[in-house]
């Protein structure tokens, strides 16, 4: 892998001081970075934090504010239909028709790239099997369950044989299985098509697993770029998380005296808990957590 | 069933799917990406957006009926119910002396045939009013953002919303053809050529009132708010026209704005192609300004989907 990537050292993405504002909302702010062809590239940050904009300023769906943006060497704005051909989206909402078929969707999709009907056929079972709904294809889409929805979005994403490849936030609403096999399959694509991926996401720890270089965003700002490796030593250490039962006391101030604990953050029902040391801190943590009766 | 066959798989550690399909790149030409094999006609995207509205049409029963029952229902109550000749007979006049106001208010002694040639302007009032709903609906639900991240060409998007009304606007107007006939409707003046020539003036309002009512929607993502468009615009365009009544019963400024509206060269066209009615204006000078009507309008929806369509 890491051949490859040095052999494709290019930028696909190139993004310099993109903004958008609604109304006297900044939704991104400022925004400069590069994506190198052939990694998996990931957009961190909570709610509102700017993602989905970025994606559609990047995907030619929204007019930016201001700045310039460059994928496969064309501009956005000004070369926006060589951009559509040559990236895929995998948007954070469900957009396939629910009154035809998941063949019928992918089929729609390839005809609106201008795919001859003898090429896109065939592509499209072909997609369909690699991600598991070839039983399924000639089924009305609004009978599928959301995982399998988010699957076809991901064939439907792969049908013009995109060099570049965004998700939106693949993962949202899934359970913990299917997750590990969307993963999976994000593995897959890329591995397989030499695609290059920009995908979003809540959690640090899914881009962690699955991201060669993660950047986060905050309220439209890019707080940090890098490897997850810079990243974790940049935070310092690691977060380890921890759900608990909902209604259950507040223990962010014990947790907090353990030694190696640097922070504890917590909303609703999930602690954040960042640390020095991971593997060593997370027995103590898992000792106080027992003792408070929680296990 | 899909999904626990896609849970198994990573319960039986084989993680990776095994074999990889024959149109995927391998490891080896990985860098080669397939270009895929292209439609030249530029019509290609069009189409297809256009069958994927209109099969919903063709593939709901229930849809289908109603646009059956519909046409029955109007031409039952406005054709039946508001009967002229009724009126008149009841005034004691001779038959001659009736016919002879029927003709002058109508071109046509029968008040039917007249409503009848209306019903077609309703019918494709009606149906193109909806087709900007449409475009409200797929913003809504996603799928025109989708459309609109793919090279498909913008004016496509929005003339398949205008083909696919003019599509149903003419399988329906060929059902009202029908239904007037079996309820009494003359056919006496009935040409080959006039049937051709209304389908074709049904084609050329249609495009006209679809792209307006297209263009309206451009930009909208809520449907409230596009029923109110339609009612504001609806009612006067069919009610300030010729289609349920002569324009010399209604008062002048009124007659003005029946002159302006393109829909009463259609029924004007129409009534002149099938009933053999005397027209407000020539035949000729009917078509022309229903083929100014569909061009400018389209080619304005056009010009504002390249604008207007993403925001
Ligand atoms: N069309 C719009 N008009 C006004 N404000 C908008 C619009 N689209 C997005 N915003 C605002 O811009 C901000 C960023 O939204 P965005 O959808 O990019 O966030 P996100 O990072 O994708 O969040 P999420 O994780 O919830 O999907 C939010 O505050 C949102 O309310
Ligand atoms: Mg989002």
């Amino acid at each position: 892998m890491s051949a490859t990537k040095k052999s494709l050292n290019s930028a696909i993405v190139k993004v310099e001081n993109l903004s958008k504002i609604f109304g006297n909302l900044k939704a991104v702010d400022n925004v400069s970075f590069e994506v190198k062809e052939g990694e998996i590239f990931g957009f961190v940050g909570p709610n509102g934090a700017g993602k989905t904009t970025t994606i559609s300023m990047l995907t030619t769906l929204l007019k930016p504010t201001s700045g310039y943006a460059e994928i496969v060497g064309y501009d956005i704005y000004k070369e926006a239909n060589e951009v559509r051909r040559n990236v895929g989206v995998v948007p954070q909402e469900y957009t396939a028709d629910e009154d035809m078929t998941g063949l019928q969707n992918i089929l729609l999709i390839a005809d609106l790239y201008g795919i001859s009907r003898s090429d896109s056929k065939p592509h499209a079972q072909e997609l369909l099997k690699l991600v598991d709904l070839e039983s399924s294809t000639n089924r009305k889409v609004g009978t599928y369950s959301g995982g399998m929805r988010r699957r076809l979005e991901l064939a439907c994403g792969l049908i013009n044989y995109p060099r570049l490849l965004f998700l939106d936030e693949p993962t949202l609403g899934l359970d913990v299985q299917t997750r590990t096999v969307i993963w999976q399959y994000i593995k897959t694509f890329k591995e397989q098509y030499g695609m290059t991926l920009f995908m979003t996401t809540h959690y640090l720890e899914e881009a962690d697993t699955l991201c060669d270089r993660i950047a986060i965003i905050d309220h439209g700002k890019l707080l940090r770029i890098g490897s997850p490796e810079e990243l974790k030593e940049s935070i310092g250490g690691d977060v380890i998380t921890v759900v608990v039962k909902e209604n259950a006391p507040d223990i962010s101030a014990e947790i907090a005296k353990i030694e190696l604990v640097k922070d504890v953050r917590k909303s609703e029902n999930t602690y954040r808990i960042k640390t020095n040391l991971g593997e060593e801190a997370s027995p103590l943590i898992t000792d106080l957590f027992r003792n408070m009766g929680y296990m | 069933m899909d999904e626990n066959k896609a849970k198994r798989k990573i319960n039986s550690k084989n993680l990776a799917p095994q074999e990889s399909p024959s149109i995927v790149p391998t490891r080896e030409n990985r860098k080669f990406r397939p270009a895929p094999k292209l439609d030249k006609s530029p019509l290609h995207g069009l189409w297809a957006l256009t069958n994927r509205d209109l099969r919903k049409w063709y593939t709901n029963p229930i849809q289908l009926l109603v646009s059956i029952i519909q046409p029955i229902i109007w031409l039952g109550l406005f054709g039946k119910a508001l009967n002229f000749s009724n009126f008149i007979a009841g005034s004691g006049a001779s038959v001659a002396q009736q016919n002879a106001i029927l003709q002058s208010f109508f071109g046509t002694t029968s008040y039917f045939s007249f409503l009848s040639c209306g019903m077609f302007a309703f019918i494709v009032l009606f149906t193109s009013a909806f087709s900007g709903m449409s475009v409200v609906f797929d913003r809504r639900f996603g799928f025109l953002n989708k459309a609109l991240s793919t090279p498909v060409a913008r004016g496509a998007i929005i003339m398949s919303k205008v083909l696919q009304s003019v599509g149903r606007s003419l399988v329906q107007a060929a059902i009202i053809l029908v239904i007037a006939v079996l309820l009494g409707m003359q056919t006496a003046h009935f040409t080959v050529q006039g049937i051709a020539g209304i389908f074709v003036v049904i084609f050329l309002m249609g495009i006209g009132l679809s792209a307006l009512f297209t263009m309206l929607a451009l930009r909208s993502a809520d449907w409230q708010t596009q029923m109110a468009i339609i009612n504001l615009l609806n009612l006067p365009l069919l009610f300030a026209s010729n289609a349920l009544f002569p324009p010399s019963i209604m008062p002048t400024w009124l007659q003005d704005v029946v002159r302006i509206n393109p829909v009463s060269y259609a029924n004007d066209a129409t009534r002149q192609l099938m009933i053999g009615a005397t027209g407000m204006t020539s035949l000729a000078v009917d078509f022309a300004v229903l083929i100014a009507f569909a061009v400018i309008l389209s080619t304005i929806g056009i010009v504002l989907s390249w604008r207007y369509l993403s925001r």
